[in-house]
């Protein structure tokens, strides 16, 4: 008898034939993804749905390996509904509540299924909470789907709070139950940000598909556009030359580092100590500007094309980010360090909003938050693509999982960002900008790793037989982690909130898409 | 504290003179008022229609680019065999009108601001209320910016505030997805008259590049009226504070 594989091996960004992508029962899938999950250097990257034919979805895992640098896929044909994932493998937990809003699957015996997004499935007819066509739907009042996690007793209440905010914020709705202050479950119930990307990413790539992935998610328009690129460059058979993919490397590092240092502001702000808030709100912008420089945008809008980029650097504007860079560089160190050194900050600081490895583990919680809990995984080391198969940054860790230590671990971002791009911005390597992608592979499947701010962002495309997309799935380091925010307020006070908020920082439209 | 007082000294004093001083100087390559010259493109080409993502373009006769559409990206100059399209690095782009938004390489005449009465009223002190309605959160990013120590927007006595009930007006940005659209409505409802509304970005003014997705409604100006239009895919903060500022008559005409 001959074994055949449960799961077929790639490499970040190489596309494999989708016949080679082994379909096998629920039950081999399951033991499959535990097998692989147990490890502690693998994380589940994606699980989606496919609709195969008007009966059926075929549902695809990713699994990324740090220790071998490898990505695995598999796959497994589900009829209207499948014994849930959830209760063996936790981090499938959201993927399959999106899987069930997306296609009408019920994961049965899944633990809590919710929509996430609030939109209708994209079956005709085909719905997990048995709405029917035509219901306008509610986001997060909806009377079917939307349960909310109650507890009851005497002066027991509930706190409600959005979509709008307070202040310039996405909008996204919090429900506590809380006992005074005491917050003993937060639940967070988004959707109002979503405007069906991904729908519209089918039968791609064409003129929007690029302006699609930069605005995923703003302040991620390099993650995304890097992604994306990186898959059309495997699915193409090319590569970007040396030099662009240095540039983008740089253009990643400015994106983490404005993100980082605004976030430091805000994290003051939010402990009520102005001075490094107002610092950093300048310094952030400084970073940005850096970028805007490179390519007109501080968002970095137009820099990354696929096959390269579209903006180079000669050396007067080398040696001008040199300079903004050291200066940057010494007044957010500056800033930074007044909140370590001030007793005040660090008295919020510390043990608040705490996040144990074990449950960063379990729930899959990933990038700089998981990183600030000990989950010691970053794509860049890990699964690396580009430049950072050549240029290693060293990963910055913390073991304490509060909203100081993702304070902290930001910090230590910071620093190792700007000595690499002050190292290695003068020796760019020469060459060309951008080299011609050529047509796309047919019948493939690619998985696009890159290690944005929040952490890894993870593009998945189907091509048909004519080299289109006929699926493309975005998964935002936020996706994984907004659960990270509600384990963090459990036994906390409400007034914690806004800080553990900020320590996430994560993207109401990256999730929402 | 005394480390407080050092590293505020090292720090500096970072402020703009803005609107005051002398313009600031922007990046080279940064992309603000696009130029046209329709007499450099050769009969029946199309190019640049085709190229733009948001069919902000349109050639009939003289060719025009909506800004309300336009991303500000490189795709038709990038397109055009003959230079016909072009970005100034002028950041003032502020409209009282969605059709003052038109280009043709004309004239293009800048916000208004609002008659006296609102002015005597709002001109020295301007509550908004922001609603973020779909997007991608960077026009949100590049407002909060106003806030920070290089716009200092206090300085104006205007502020960003936590309840429409405490607003002067809204900002609002996103196309308004559908989960987002009866939010606006209810805070536009609980802002006291009179009261403003202003558009930022692409998606609030058209749905930038999610027009025409079904999850939207491609801008905020069919479910509340628009005072001003700030286009931009974001627009720079010296665009939505250079608008704001108009708004209130504290810029007028081409003065800089």
């Amino acid at each position: 008898m001959t074994v055949l594989a449960e799961y077929v091996r790639t490499l970040n960004g190489k596309p494999v034939a989708l016949a080679d992508v082994p379909v096998v029962p629920m039950e081999v899938f399951r033991e499959t993804l535990k097998e692989q999950l147990a490890r502690t250097s693998s994380e589940l990257s994606a699980l989606f749905g496919v609709p195969v034919d008007s009966e059926g979805v075929r549902v695809y895992a990713v699994v990324s390996d740090g220790a071998s640098s490898e990505i695995t896929i598999c796959a497994t044909d589900v009829g209207q509904r499948y014994p849930a994932l959830t209760p063996y493998i936790t981090q499938a937990h959201w993927f399959e509540r999106e899987l069930a809003e997306q296609w009408g699957v019920v994961p049965e015996g899944h633990p809590w299924l919710k929509p996430i997004r609030f939109h209708r499935s994209y079956r005709h007819g085909q719905d997990a909470w048995g709405r029917v066509v035509g219901d306008r739907i509610l986001p997060c009042v909806q009377p079917v789907g939307t349960d909310y996690f109650k507890v009851r007793g005497d002066e027991i209440h509930e706190v409600a709070v959005g979509p709008v905010h307070a202040g310039v914020i996405e909008p996204g709705h919090f429900r506590f139950q809380c006992h005074g202050e005491h917050v003993f479950t937060l639940e967070i119930e988004l959707g109002y940000q979503h405007r069906g990307i991904e729908r519209r990413l089918i039968g791609g790539p064409d003129k929007r598909t690029l302006h699609y992935m930069e605005t995923l998610a703003g302040d991620t328009s390099i993650g995304h556009a890097t992604a994306y690129s990186q898959l059309i460059e495997g699915l193409s058979g090319s590569e970007a030359p040396l030099r662009a993919q240095a540039i983008r490397v740089a253009a990643l590092e400015l994106e983490r580092l404005a993100n980082h240092t605004g976030d430091l502001g805000a994290l003051a702000g939010d402990v009520g100590y102005l001075p490094t808030l107002s610092f950093c709100g300048r310094i952030r912008g400084d970073f940005l500007n850096a970028t805007g420089l490179i390519c007109g945008n501080r968002f970095g809008r137009g820099l990354i094309r696929p096959g390269g980029v579209a903006f180079d650097l000669d050396d007067a504007m080398t040696a001008d980010l040199q300079k903004r860079l050291t200066a940057a560089h010494r007044d957010v160190t500056g800033a930074a360090n007044l909140l370590w050194s001030s007793g005040s900050v660090m008295a919020r600081f510390e043990n608040t909003g705490q996040v144990s490895l074990e449950t960063t583990k379990a729930l899959g919680i990933i990038g700089m938050a998981g990183r600030a809990s000990g989950n010691d995984r970053d794509v860049r080391r890990d699964v690396p693509s580009g430049y950072y198969r050549f240029a290693q940054i060293p990963v910055s860790t913390w073991h304490t999982g509060d909203a100081f230590a993702r304070a902290y671990v930001r910090h230590l971002e910071i620093q190792r960002s700007c000595h690499y791009l002050l190292e290695h911005l003068p020796e760019v390597p020469g060459g060309k900008l951008r080299r011609d992608v050529g047509p796309i592979q047919a019948d493939a499947i690619a998985v696009s790793l890159v290690e944005g701010w929040r952490g890894e962002i993870c593009h998945v495309a189907l091509t048909d037989s004519e080299g289109k997309f006929a699926h493309y799935k975005v998964i935002d380091p936020s996706f994984h982690n907004w659960i990270g925010l509600a384990m963090s307020l459990r036994d906390q006070q409400i007034s914690d909130f806004p800080l553990c908020n900020k320590s996430f920082n994560l993207s109401y439209c990256g999730h929402d898409l | 504290m005394l480390k407080v007082i050092t590293e505020r000294i090292k720090q500096g004093y970072r402020t703009i003179p803005f609107p005051a001083g002398e313009m600031p100087q922007l990046p080279e390559r940064y992309r603000g008022l696009p130029v046209i010259d329709s007499s450099k493109c050769p009969d029946g080409c199309a190019k640049c229609v085709e190229a733009c993502p948001t069919d902000a373009i349109t050639i009939d006769g003289d060719m025009k680019i909506d800004l309300g559409r336009c991303l500000f990206c490189t795709d038709c100059m990038d397109a055009c065999p003959e230079g016909a399209i072009e970005y100034t690095p002028d950041f003032r782009l502020a409209t009282s009108t969605r059709e003052g938004l038109i280009i043709d390489g004309k004239a293009f005449e800048l916000a208004q601001s609002i008659d006296e009465k609102s002015r005597r009223i709002f001109g020295r002190s301007l509550q908004l209320r922001q609603v973020s309605a779909g997007g991608c959160n960077g026009c949100e990013a590049d407002i909060n910016v106003l806030g920070t120590v290089v716009f200092d927007l206090g300085r104006f006595g205007i502020h960003i505030v936590a309840s429409p009930r405490h607003a002067d007006g809204l900002i609002v940005t996103g196309p308004v997805t559908q989960n987002m659209k009866l939010a606006l409505e209810k805070t536009y409802a609980a802002t006291p008259a009179p009261k403003f509304v202003i558009a930022v970005g692409a998606c609030a003014i058209s749905g930038g590049p999610f027009i025409d997705h079904d999850e939207q409604n491609n801008g905020c100006d069919s479910i509340v009226p628009v005072d001003m239009y700030i286009p931009g895919c974001p627009p720079h903060p010296l665009t939505i504070l250079d608008g704001i500022l108009r708004l209130l008559g504290r810029i007028e005409g081409n003065e800089r």
